[in-house]
């Protein structure tokens, strides 16, 4: 029974890193820094969380991983917001093939 | 057991922090930098959380939950930076 | 009543961070979280009375799963558009309307909203409208997109925060 949690612990840790690899892939493939923003925030949060619930099971039911997860959940999301504000407000541009952009039509209005 | 070898987990953590890197110095606004470096450091709560297991120190997890913290800090004051306004705002 | 609030949500992070029952550590943690909820409680908590209803807790618990597998799907989607050789995205800002009304079940719409299927929220204005940066745009129109996006987790949040 603790063997097999051990291993299912060790499982998961494996999936969370092949998501991190995966959004700093994305990272550097992507082509603005909004769309970096969304391939990077998702998959290294659910990858990391992925890695801190496997070290949850595997190393013995540290609660302090899940705290850690609650914080990771958190603030991932609110850093990334914030970036992507701060780098809206600095005209920052989209991608040049980009469909649509309502925040720079209605910026004077908010 | 192939997951009881520490490198299987290790080897593309430091392969993604290498690629976070490349962003960090290739990045062609100030912003793709912010972003590499506030990834880097949840990368860096991973490779604490991969210390409590294959090391015998459990103190790596307190490490990693302050790292959030702080690393969730620097984010916000940069971006607070990039967009050119006081701290207090 | 904010007070015990945020002195019940401080103990309960030192008793997990803890984890133990030895006396002294007991005895720290509630001095701390005394002085931390006498000097913030009106700073973090708005809306007190809400707190000690179960019901609300109920539905936080049923949120929960729903939140996790719609994470899962925006990973696998991100991992499609990245693996793909020709990158098929269409990335754009649009507007989405939401009716959540207070400030904490707002923040936590925006959280969900960039942690699930190819959207990240941008800016939260005061008067209820999300502008949200979306990967492969779908619909330009503020009905469409709201009911694309914000409708997966509206109802349930405004049970647990409304």
């Amino acid at each position: 029974m603790n063997e097999a949690v051990v291993i299912a612990g060790k499982v998961l840790i494996f999936i969370g890193v092949i998501f991190d690899l995966l959004g700093c892939i994305g990272l550097v493939r992507l082509p603005d820094v909004y769309n970096r923003l969304q391939a990077a925030t998702k998959c290294v949060t659910l990858g990391t969380c992925f890695i801190l619930f496997g070290t949850f099971l595997a190393g013995g039911f540290l609660t302090k991983s899940i705290l850690a997860i609650i914080f990771v959940v958190f603030s991932s999301p609110t850093a990334a917001h914030a970036i992507a504000h701060a780098a809206h407000r600095s005209k920052i541009k989209l991608w040049e093939k980009s469909v649509v952009d309502k925040y720079e039509e209605e910026k004077e209005k908010v | 057991m192939i997951l009881d070898i520490p490198a299987i987990f290790a080897i593309p953590l430091i392969v993604c922090c290498f690629l976070c890197l490349y962003r960090v110095l290739r990045g062609p606004t100030a912003a793709d930098r912010i972003v590499a470096v506030d990834i880097l450091g949840i990368l860096v709560v991973g490779f604490c959380a991969l210390f409590v297991i294959y090391t015998p120190r459990a103190f790596f997890m307190d490490i990693a939950i302050a790292w959030a913290l702080l690393g969730f800090l620097g984010a916000l004051t940069l971006a607070k930076y990039l967009e050119g306004k006081g701290l207090d705002e | 009543m904010k007070k015990l609030v945020l002195f019940i949500v401080s103990f309960i992070t030192w008793l997990i961070l803890t984890w133990t029952v030895y006396l002294p550590s007991l005895l720290i943690g509630v001095g701390v979280s005394l002085i931390v909820s006498f000097w913030f409680a009106d700073i973090f908590i708005r809306h007190p009375q809400n707190f000690f209803q179960i019901k609300r807790f109920l539905y936080l618990l049923l949120y929960i799963p729903i939140f996790i597998f719609y994470c899962i799907v925006a990973n696998l989607d991100v991992a499609y558009r990245v693996l793909h050789p020709k990158l098929p995205i269409e990335p754009g800002i649009v507007k989405v309307k939401t009716e959540l009304s207070t400030l904490t079940g707002r923040v936590a719409l925006a959280n969900s909203i960039t942690l699930t299927p190819g959207t990240l929220t941008v800016e939260l204005t005061d008067d209820g409208y999300l502008y949200v940066h979306w990967i492969n745009v779908k619909a330009i129109d503020v009905e469409e997109a709201t009911k694309m996006i914000v409708k997966k987790f509206e109802p349930i949040l405004k049970e647990v925060f409304g």
